[in-house]
């Protein structure tokens, strides 16, 4: 496998009445040729605006891409010119968005945004377009295509509406595709249909998938790799498995603890991460998970910790070991 | 059953077979009218919201309720308070007929009924500090003076965890999960008996889902609280009910005890249902089998003949598609409507 996307030291912030609120962090990831990566995190962590900054879709102002480097394909996004991103955007990496019922055009039928980018991208004429476009709606289960094309997006229920926008994601063969909460606003059982689909496609296109969510079922089922964000930085990352198995941040702890699971024994309470969300206009200085982390010592009041090795492929931004319940400062 | 047990009003926490019954739900039909036309409407079509459900609620117990959007499970919550006036059915409260209330009658059961509501964002006035949106429904229903409301205000704020300091505050100035607290505790404001509690916790994060859970089951011990749950989290829904009722298309799917619902579920849809959550474990979720429902939830506005659930069902025969399945008792305690059981 290869590196397909790199971000390094990104740090996005945005100027608001009370300051600049710095969304994004110092978030350093990477995304191999054909994997899915999942950003997990609460509102507000960061995870959208990390995953907007890619394709520098941030507002600006009120937004900035402060530093870092985002390189795909071996260019950095960041600094090539507008006309260039445009031919990344929506062609070699495209972007399913949360909301099926506002991120499509309700006066333009399905088939004309679908075949827009087709017209623009791979330079197909109309016809070739409006076929091409039929074809991909049969690939993400849309029955009587050929007629469906035609109609427009008020037509469609929310979940056909969500496969409508995978088929336009994946319409050019992207190389990433970017999924933000793509299913939050669905239910269950529609959830679970568009998931598989977009499983199924980006495994047949050999598609990279960042699949950003706060559903740690979603995660299990379909991420190969995980981040998780806390207050605009990653604070753990490692394989599925291993974040879930054996968890080395008490934010990953905590978020796993509070959730009650259908798979388990039923328990008297529930666990839950004390005390707010952080407000990241006015961040302590140290950790940001402090207030609310209860294997806090005092070192994590006055100092980040960085990302650092805490097993194989696993890094965890942490003073304290919490299998241990001590520090690994000096561990490494 | 009613008629049997010797109410012991102490006993009320968690009192699932054995309790009273405070709320009694017969046959419940909320329809919509869809009109057309500016100066003379008339009515095209009739949005079957709720069609026909029968259940129960037995004092100091937790009902869930499940479904996805559109089965109808808000608008029985909201027909169980008289928010919308039942098309058919009654509701029976502690054994009074709502339907025969009226004008003063009404408002004092009402004060018995209370409700919390999903956003809280959009339940909370924002032109109103805390102390007036906890105190409003003491003024409403003429309790207290306005010392004693004060007082009474702070004790709530106190209850559901927030610094009654903060009581001039308004609600931009709170996160969403202390907003729902301040929503809890104006439910809580009038002393009712029963809360239907329609989604409180699906739009918060989920670190703080937690929170307002355990919030709600203190609230339940301590002051001996019926809820009516609503939520389409199934694992949130199994873990703070006694009993739980899943929904589909205005019907009653199924409805059991919680262990029974979630271990051997008998109704296609609510194996489905629950197939369909991924479970946070991704070596447990890559084993686990999965049931996916093919198409969309047909509309209440043209529901299918016969069993509601029919066009989307696995196992559906001829029967299914031609005869509505009676609403039966299949084992003590466990109700299902299918006929296929």
């Amino acid at each position: 496998m290869s590196t397909l996307l790199e971000v390094k030291d990104l740090r996005t912030y945005f100027n608001t009445e009370e300051g600049v609120v710095k969304a994004v962090d110092g978030v350093t990831f990477d995304v191999q040729e054909g994997e899915t990566l999942a950003l997990v995190g609460e509102s507000g962590c960061g995870k959208s605006v990390s995953a907007l900054s890619v394709l520098r879709l941030i507002p600006i102002p009120p937004g900035r891409i402060v530093s870092g480097e985002v390189i795909f394909e071996g260019e950095d996004l960041l600094t090539m010119g507008e006309g260039e991103i445009r031919h990344i955007r929506g062609n070699r990496i495209a972007m399913v968005f949360q909301e099926p019922m506002t991120s499509l055009n309700p006066v333009l039928t399905i088939g004309k945004q679908m075949t827009e980018a087709l017209e623009l991208h791979l330079k197909l004429d109309k016809e070739a377009a409006t076929a091409r476009a039929v074809q991909l709606l049969e690939m993400v289960g849309v029955a009587d295509a050929d007629r469906r094309v035609s109609d427009y997006p008020h037509q469609f229920s929310g979940g056909m509406r969500q496969r409508v926008m995978i088929a336009m994601a994946m319409s050019c063969n992207p190389r990433l595709l970017i999924a933000d909460e793509p299913t939050t606003a669905l239910d269950v059982t529609i959830q679970a249909q568009v998931l598989e689909v977009m499983q199924r496609l980006s495994r047949e296109f050999g598609t990279a998938v960042i699949i950003i969510t706060h559903n740690l079922g979603v995660v299990a089922r379909y991420a190969d790799r995980v981040n998780v964000m806390y207050a605009g930085k990653i604070i753990e990352k490692a394989s599925a498995e291993v974040v879930y198995a054996d968890p080395r941040h008490p934010y990953t702890l905590g978020l796993l603890n509070s959730v009650p699971r259908l798979d388990q024994i039923l328990q008297e309470k529930l666990v839950p991460i004390e005390g707010q969300p952080p407000d990241l206009g006015h961040l302590p200085p140290g950790c940001a998970f402090y207030p609310r982390c209860t294997y806090r010592i005092d070192k994590c009041r006055e100092e980040f910790p960085p990302l650092q090795l805490v097993a194989e492929n696993h890094y965890a931004a942490c003073w304290v070991d919490v299998t241990q319940g001590r520090s690994t400062e000096n561990g490494d | 059953m009613a008629t049997e047990a010797p109410n012991d009003a102490m006993q009320t926490a968690h009192a699932a077979d054995q309790g009273e019954v405070l709320i009694e739900v017969k046959d419940l039909k909320i329809h919509f009218p869809v009109t057309a036309g500016f100066v003379i409407s008339r009515t095209v079509a009739v949005n079957k919201a709720v069609d026909g459900v029968t259940f129960d609620i037995k004092r100091g117990e937790t009902l869930g309720l499940v479904g996805e959007s559109g089965c109808g499970k808000s608008t029985t919550g909201r027909g169980l308070l008289q928010l919308y006036k039942p098309t058919e059915g009654h509701v029976l409260f502690d054994g009074q007929d709502l339907n025969e209330l009226k004008g003063n009658d009404l408002r004092l059961m009402r004060r018995r009924m209370q409700m919390i509501f999903q956003d809280p964002y959009a339940s909370l006035n924002p032109r109103m500090s805390v102390r007036d949106i906890v105190g409003e429904p003491l003024i409403i229903h003429g309790i207290g003076s306005a010392a004693q409301r004060r007082e009474r205000v702070a004790d709530l704020m106190r209850i559901v965890g927030l610094n009654p300091f903060y009581a001039t505050r308004f609600p931009h100035e709170f996160s969403g999960g202390q907003r729902q607290r301040i929503g809890v505790a104006r439910a809580l404001a009038v002393d009712p008996d029963f809360i239907v509690a329609d989604e409180p916790v699906s739009a918060l994060d989920v670190s703080i889902q937690a929170q307002v859970i355990n919030l709600l089951e203190e609230l339940q011990e301590q002051f001996g609280l019926t809820f009516l749950f609503i939520a389409h989290d199934l694992a949130v829904v199994r873990h703070i009910s006694d009993r739980v009722g899943v929904m589909y298309l205005g019907k009653l799917m199924e409805l059991a005890d919680r262990n029974e619902i979630y271990e051997n579920p008998l109704h296609p849809y609510t194996k489905a249902l629950l197939s369909a959550v991924p479970i946070p474990d991704p070596v447990m979720e890559r084993k686990r089998e999965r049931i996916i429902l093919t198409g969309d939830v047909p509309s209440s506005l043209r529901p299918p003949r016969g069993c509601v659930f029919h066009t989307r069902c696995p196992i559906a025969i001829d029967e299914c598609r031609q005869e509505i399945p009676e609403w039966r008792e299949i084992s003590p305690n466990h109700w299902v409507a299918c006929h296929r059981v």
